[in-house]
């Protein structure tokens, strides 16, 4: 058994005796309240057989026998107030600025170098920096178009920011469709309570593709670049091109020609202005990087350094959203707006330094270790639910190469009530809001809430078992 | 619409109709076979379907003897045989994983059933006792599959480019059908008019289901001249080559853009020659040598589609 550490509740007020509700979460506890076992078994039977078949929806691409898998939906809402979104939002639009304003710089001036903010070496010997970008200017100053910003909530009751996902966030597709899974499956829910929509996002989005237009082109084409059908992420690569209302290309539907992109189309050759790649800087060109890469296409460089077609995001974002970057963020919000950062970071230690290497060893066993460059749950320590052979294992592992780690202390991620096979059970939430950049900033209220499924587990990556709810702001 | 996606449709397509094909020349075969008293006329018969989907070598190459298992393992389940039932709805299905979002999802559900059904068969069954209930299946899930494409897709590229698919395989279908009689069961001159005879001409009109309906037609005796001319140029007959040019010409016209002209100028010649062409006259110059001018006017039609809109040549 995982030790119990204190964590926030996010349904019940921590009173002790008999807990009370929180004023938000009080018309669903009376919903569930009144609906009587049977129903909550069928309707949750009803959401899991309507995900199958409406779930076309999310298919992985499995075996040869075409079975798929699905991320679990949990059918009780996360639910945030306005008032706290509302902050959230305002911090959130902060950092996103804040880190787009440093890319523009480290490709530029380098202001925030030159006045030693953050070490010049740790930015430029970067394996994420991308020489390419130097001195090249993109409509808005814009970088990171789409940010998924990792935020979880502690014991404390503070939102902090886990982490900055500024290449190619996924899930937002997990976002609408599980909105549209409660408002099919609970419509009566909708009525009790006024939630604030969030199907806006995918013309949000297209707004956003426009912005990144060359030249401020006033129609321009959009498309979708997905590494193929086989890729696991390539449901929510059809699901934005479709919502979109545009072409969902692969590398071999698009060439260069005469310093433009094109589509090949059953019409002839059709010119494409604004491409929402959803494939990896390296694999993006094979003329100017990986030369193996079937997903890319060449020349595409070419012609994004003259300026005739926009990508979103920008080659070159990794650097800044990079665990050894991050430490840095708040001072990026101070430099650049002369703001103190309203969200905040987990306290970090970099073990690259001397005294916070000494620091982390100390204290392994109640610390989280990351890899720098790592995501999705693989390759990270949570000290507190390790044992100690598994701690001493990671151990090495650090001091063989300090400088690919960081450490935190362990977050006790707030928890929210849960459908578990023994009935309603509290368990581990994060939030990842996604944060769109064009002309201006813009998202929709609220994100993906992922839950770890596994009783006290703090990783909710879906990957490791993780599932979803849908996010609620509420009036 | 995007080439790829046009090309995957066409190809899905094109291979569900190949299947439901091969499973009537199949299931002729095994009929023939059995009417087929003489060892140098069953080697005539089981050859047929080999010729007419040019795999003789293909076969030849890993087979020493030519039997009605060996063969119906060959074209029904072989793996390395493009050609064989198992390729085409692997390939179908395959195309429509790649669209799945371009088609509707009951179109994709028919052929990814069809592929998960096909397991339930086993080999054995297929090439001994249960060989007809596997080619009544196959048939049986091109039409659903047609049908759901009818009843389900909205009329655009992808619909256009679907029929496309469907009837130049048809097309093709039918003319190498019709040449079976040519390659492999000309008949000894002893035999014409024999039950033999008509048998094989019988077996030939229920491949393309158009036994019923050359009776209704022509309310006689089964004459090979009629059984062509019912095949090539009666637009009422579905599988006849007529019928499917009226869908190729149809669905090549609905398809935008301006730079289709070849392709558009071919299939109307080629309905034009359909519609109008004399079957004594035909006969007199030879039929073979027609249906092979129609197969190299097909194979070149499919060139220009695939060069013209596909991006593939």
């Amino acid at each position: 058994m995982p030790p119990r550490v204190p964590h926030f509740d996010e349904m019940h007020l921590p009173d002790g005796g008999k807990p009370g509700v929180r004023e938000h979460y009080k018309s669903i506890v009376e919903w569930l309240a009144g609906m009587p076992p049977e129903r909550v078994a069928e309707k949750r039977r009803e959401a899991d057989l309507l995900f199958h078949r409406v779930g076309i929806t999310f298919a992985v691409y499995g075996d040869q026998a075409g079975a798929e898998r699905l991320i679990p939906f949990d059918t009780i809402p996360r639910i945030i107030p306005r008032a706290e979104w509302e902050l959230l939002a305002a911090g959130l639009k902060q950092r996103v600025n804040a880190l787009n304003r440093f890319m523009h710089d480290i490709y530029h001036g380098q202001d925030i170098l030159k006045a030693g903010v953050i070490p010049a070496e740790q930015v430029l010997t970067n394996d994420a920096y991308q020489i390419a970008m130097v001195g090249l200017d993109l409509p808005n100053h814009v970088y990171s178009h789409v940010a998924g910003i990792d935020l979880v909530r502690h014991s404390d009751g503070g939102y902090y920011v886990l982490e900055d996902n500024l290449r190619t966030p996924s899930g937002v597709s997990y976002m609408i469709e599980n909105r549209n899974m409660m408002m099919r499956l609970f419509p009566e829910l909708f009525a009790r309570q006024s939630v604030l929509p969030v199907e806006h996002y995918p013309g949000l989005l297209l707004d956003t593709m426009r912005a990144a237009a060359p030249r401020g082109m006033r129609d321009p084409t959009v498309v979708v670049l997905t590494p193929g059908h086989h890729n696991s992420a390539y449901f929510e690569h059809a699901f934005v091109a479709q919502q979109m209302g545009v072409e969902l290309v692969e590398g071999a539907d698009l060439f260069v020609k005469d310093g433009y992109v094109y589509m090949r189309t059953t019409g002839g050759r059709q010119r494409v202005d604004v491409i929402y790649r959803r494939v990896d800087d390296a694999f993006l060109d094979p003329l100017a990087f990986r030369p193996d890469s079937y997903l890319g296409v060449p020349g595409l460089l070419s012609v994004y350094r003259a300026g005739n077609v926009g990508l979103a995001n920008a080659l070159g974002t990794g650097v800044a959203d990079d665990k050894s970057t991050y430490p840095y963020v708040p001072d990026m919000v101070r430099f650049y707006l002369a703001e103190e950062p309203i969200l905040k970071n987990v306290p970090t230690w970099q073990l690259k330094k001397a005294d916070d290497l000494a620091y982390a060893m100390d204290n392994l066993a109640t610390l989280v270790v990351k890899e720098v460059q790592g995501s999705g749950g693989y390759g990270m320590l949570i000290g507190p639910t390790s044992t100690k052979k598994e701690v001493e294992a990671f151990r090495a592992r650090i001091l063989a190469n300090p400088a690919n780690y960081i450490a935190q202390p362990t977050l006790s991620l707030s928890t929210c009530p849960t459908f578990v096979e023994q009935g309603i059970a509290p368990r581990h939430i994060d939030l990842r809001p996604y944060v769109l950049s064009g002309r201006e900033v813009n998202f929709v209220p609220g994100g993906l809430t992922r839950v770890a499924l596994q009783e006290g587990s703090l990783v909710v990556n879906s990957s490791q078992g993780g599932g979803t709810k849908d996010t609620w702001v509420v009036e | 619409m995007l080439s790829r996606v046009a090309d995957r449709i066409f190809w899905m397509s094109r291979q569900m109709e190949r299947a439901e094909n091969m499973a009537r020349v199949l299931g002729v075969t095994s009929n023939l076979v059995l009417f087929s008293s003489r060892d140098e006329q069953q080697q005539k018969t089981l050859l047929a379907p080999l010729s007419i989907t040019e795999t003789n070598e293909a076969y030849f190459a890993s087979h020493k003897k030519l039997t009605l298992p060996a063969l119906l393992d060959f074209m029904a389940l072989d793996e390395t045989n493009p050609s064989s039932i198992f390729s085409c709805l692997k390939w179908a299905r395959e195309n429509a994983h790649a669209v799945r979002w371009q088609i509707t999802s009951e179109m994709w559900e028919t052929l990814n059933a069809t592929w998960i059904e096909l397991k339930n068969f086993k080999r054995k069954d297929i090439v001994g006792a249960d060989a007809t209930r596997f080619f009544d299946w196959v048939k049986d899930r091109s039409h659903l599959f047609r049908g759901v494409t009818y009843g389900t897709i909205v009329r655009g590229e992808a619909f256009n480019f679907s029929r496309l698919g469907t009837f130049l395989e048809r097309a093709d279908n039918t003319a190498r059908i019709l040449d079976v009689k040519y390659h492999i069961l000309l008949p000894r001159v002893e035999d014409v008019g024999g039950a033999l005879d008509y048998y094989q001409w019988a077996a030939l009109l229920r491949s393309v289901s158009a036994f019923a309906t050359y009776r209704t037609l022509y309310r006689a005796q089964i004459f090979p001249i009629k059984v062509a001319e019912l095949l090539l140029f009666e637009p009422r007959m579905p599988r006849s080559l007529a019928a499917c040019f009226v869908q190729v010409r149809e669905a090549l016209e609905r398809i935008e853009g301006q730079h289709g002209k070849g392709a558009q100028r071919l299939a109307g010649e080629m309905h034009a020659r359909l519609t109008h062409s004399d079957i004594e006259e035909v006969f007199q110059s030879g039929l073979h040598e027609y249906l092979d001018e129609c197969l190299d006017d097909i194979a070149e039609l499919g060139t220009r589609i695939q060069r013209t809109y596909l991006g593939t040549v």
